[in-house]
């Protein structure tokens, strides 16, 4: 073997590890995410996928293979009670929505006028989004149950005629969701403005003041429109916390009184697991996702065009 | 009258006092310039003149009127500031408009005011984009738009080219200059740069923890500073500050100042028109001796005795040509000093040269408490 032909093997070995090397540190990235994609693209994407295969059977207890077509979807459209569960939806999320984004707003403004203790109070405003859903449920159940909760408080003190009995009154339980909803996230939606008021520059009040705009003005035609962004993501969020509102209809109302505060997701529940209608349950559950969808994707869109034109 | 008269203006925050008996006035027309280092209190000055900052004792009067406790909308001013406060959502129009539409002007009016500004700072065709598509430079002109769409009584200014690049900084301090000569306008203006301070200013207030320590054109807070921080403050490169020793008596002054290694000290005759009574005292006692760069310039050994000033000889540790000049590091009296020679200097780091010192604009400092004495 001449010298040259050890050098340069010696060399091509080199080189060797240093292409597994560099192939390694190409691969490792995607080697570590692959299992939790794997594991995303099974559990959500595919049981989504599997929901939809269902939705056009006629399972009932167990899943079957027995395709009929869109007809669980008809069979829906025609229920009274998915008709309920929609309108109430409507209504929860609305209210739901606009209550939260209205206070959170105004409590953030308030908190954004350099008050003292502005840490603690923030905390406290944000506190409610820290218990869960069930907690908030059954600590609401408590407080607007007639003969336990606020009206029972009320009367003692010689009010005999107060009457709060929304919980059990089938044309307002609807809205005992929206106080117990509206008391968990508008903190939370305080504190998104609150991020968003700060980071609005100072300036502007000072030329707003200048300029002889009154403080509401400045709020109305200044700040809010720098809001919307903010705006924005709080309704997304608000929107898709209203549409698979599942654990606070159970915790509060059970769905009841009778199915009158049932909502999309309970219903889908009922149907799906207690009631042996899982084609039924599965149609439901596509259309509350093509409800997130019809959300989602418009806001995707703007997001990803703004991002274009940077 | 006055345009802008400030009376006896104190501010504290809490223990702080961040103005300490503020007085001063300019006339209608007037250019004057607040400059200072950071926490000197000209921010809180200006924030005091526009109202966003109530003063706690003091009047502040504008026109003639007395606004001390007036809000920043019934002062009849508008300003122009650092971060340009352009509202994000509203165009450039509306942005110009916005005061009058505030102060309930009629739209034909508004429309007539935006098309005049946009004309005056070459914006028209701006005036329909929102200011997130606009430059830094066209952002600065559009705020300077909305202060003048109002013609108020005052501008204030506040440091408005520091976020803009050098470039075109010097561009808008001369678009800012014209503008005021062409209009005619008031404006107090605050800044840190005091090259801005020089170029733009009718008077200049330098200040120092809340107090002004002069108030005065830009040629005599250069060529006559009030104390030794005012002189070092203006002018780049700074004057050079050397220990020195006063000698003699009246009639015959000389400052002594000690030069590096065996050198003889450099015995500089101190000019005659330029005594004052205050030397006396200070014959035999340290004093600083101030020299600006421009003071001192290459022997001519063609002119020999006949030139102006004291001739002396340093070596120099750094050449650093800007191309319009060169400047110099020397060392001389246990300091380095700069000093500014023409372009064509030929002068090597570590070169040996002669120089002469031209001492009939040269100031002269008490070491203990800065104050000027000659």
């Amino acid at each position: 073997m001449t010298p040259t032909d050890s050098l340069s093997r010696a060399s091509s070995r080199r080189a060797g590890r240093r292409s597994l090397a560099g192939t390694l540190e190409r691969v490792l990235p995607r080697l570590v995410v692959a299992p939790s994609l794997a594991v995303a693209l099974f559990f959500v994407y595919g049981y989504m996928l599997w929901t939809f295969i269902l939705s056009l059977t006629g399972s009932r207890m167990l899943p079957q293979y027995n395709f009929v077509g869109l007809e669980q979807y008809a069979r829906l459209f025609a229920n009274e009670r998915w008709h309920v569960a929609a309108t109430n939806l409507v209504v929860f999320g609305g209210l739901f929505i606009a209550i939260c984004l209205v206070l959170g707003l105004a409590l953030a403004i308030f908190l954004d006028q350099r008050i003292r203790q502005e840490g603690a109070l923030r905390t406290i405003y944000l506190y409610p989004m820290a218990l869960s859903l069930i907690v908030t449920g059954v600590v609401w159940r408590w407080l607007l149950n007639p003969s336990l909760g606020i009206e029972a408080l009320v009367q003692s003190w010689g009010f005999e005629n107060f009457r709060f009995d929304w919980l059990v009154d089938p044309d307002m339980a609807i809205y005992t969701l929206v106080i117990a909803a509206v008391w968990q996230a508008s903190g939370f939606v305080m504190a998104l403005f609150l991020a968003g008021l700060r980071g609005i520059d100072d300036s502007l009040f000072k030329a707003a003041a200048l300029d002889g705009a009154s403080l509401p003005r400045v709020y109305w035609r200044i700040v809010l429109p720098c809001l919307r962004p903010v705006v924005f993501s709080a309704v997304m969020i608000l929107a898709h916390i209203a549409i698979k509102s599942f654990d606070l209809v159970m915790a509060l109302t059970g769905g009841g009184p009778g199915y009158a505060t049932d909502l999309p997701a309970t219903f889908m529940y009922a149907h799906t697991f207690t009631r042996g209608q899982i084609g039924l349950g599965s149609a439901s559950a596509i259309m509350m996702l093509c409800g997130v969808l019809a959300i989602l994707i418009p806001y995707l869109y703007s997001e990803l065009r703004e991002r274009k034109h940077g | 009258m006055s345009a802008l008269e400030i009376r006896n203006v104190r501010k504290t925050f809490g223990d702080t006092e961040v103005l300490k008996e503020i007085s001063l006035a300019i006339d209608s027309g007037e250019f004057l310039i607040l400059v200072g280092p950071s926490g000197c209190g000209k921010s809180t000055l200006m924030n005091a003149i526009a109202g966003l900052e109530p003063v706690t004792a003091g009047e502040i009067h504008i026109g003639g009127e007395d606004v001390t406790w007036r809000t920043p909308a019934e002062r009849d001013i508008a300003m122009v500031f650092q971060s340009y406060a352009l509202y994000p959502s509203m165009t450039v129009r509306q942005n110009i408009a916005f005061g009058l539409e505030m102060r309930k002007v009629p739209k034909a009016e508004r429309d007539q005011a935006v098309e005049r500004v946009a004309d005056l700072l070459q914006i028209s065709q701006l005036l329909d984009r929102k200011p997130s598509q606009l430059s830094g430079g066209q952002r600065q002109r559009v705020a300077m738009g909305r202060a003048l769409a109002r013609e108020p009584q005052i501008y204030l200014f506040d440091e408005p080219l520091s976020n803009l690049d050098a470039k075109l900084r010097v561009e808008m301090r001369t678009e800012i200059k014209k503008l005021h000569q062409r209009l005619g306008t008031t404006i107090v203006y605050v800044t840190h740069d005091q090259i801005e301070a020089m170029t733009l200013a009718d008077r200049i207030a330098i200040m120092r923890d809340g107090h002004i320590l002069q108030l005065g054109t830009p040629d005599e807070v250069y060529n006559d500073p009030a104390d030794m921080f005012v002189a070092g403050f203006m002018g780049s490169p700074a004057m050079n500050f050397l220990s020195a020793s006063l000698e003699g008596g009246p009639g015959e002054y000389r400052v002594r100042v000690e030069t590096e290694g065996a050198q003889a000290p450099l015995v500089l005759p101190w000019p005659v028109e330029r005594e004052t009574e205050a030397l006396a005292s200070q014959v035999g006692r340290p004093v600083t001796l101030g020299l600006r760069p421009e003071h001192f310039s290459e022997e001519d050994e063609r002119l020999g005795d006949q030139a102006e000033g004291t001739r002396f000889e340093a070596t120099t540790t750094v050449v650093e040509p800007t191309g319009a000049d060169t400047l110099l590091q020397v060392r001389l009296s246990g300091v380095e000093a700069t000093v500014r020679l023409g372009p064509k200097s030929r002068i090597k780091a570590g070169d040996r040269i002669a120089l002469r010192v031209d001492m009939s604009r040269a100031v002269l400092f008490s070491t203990e408490d800065e104050s000027r004495l000659a």
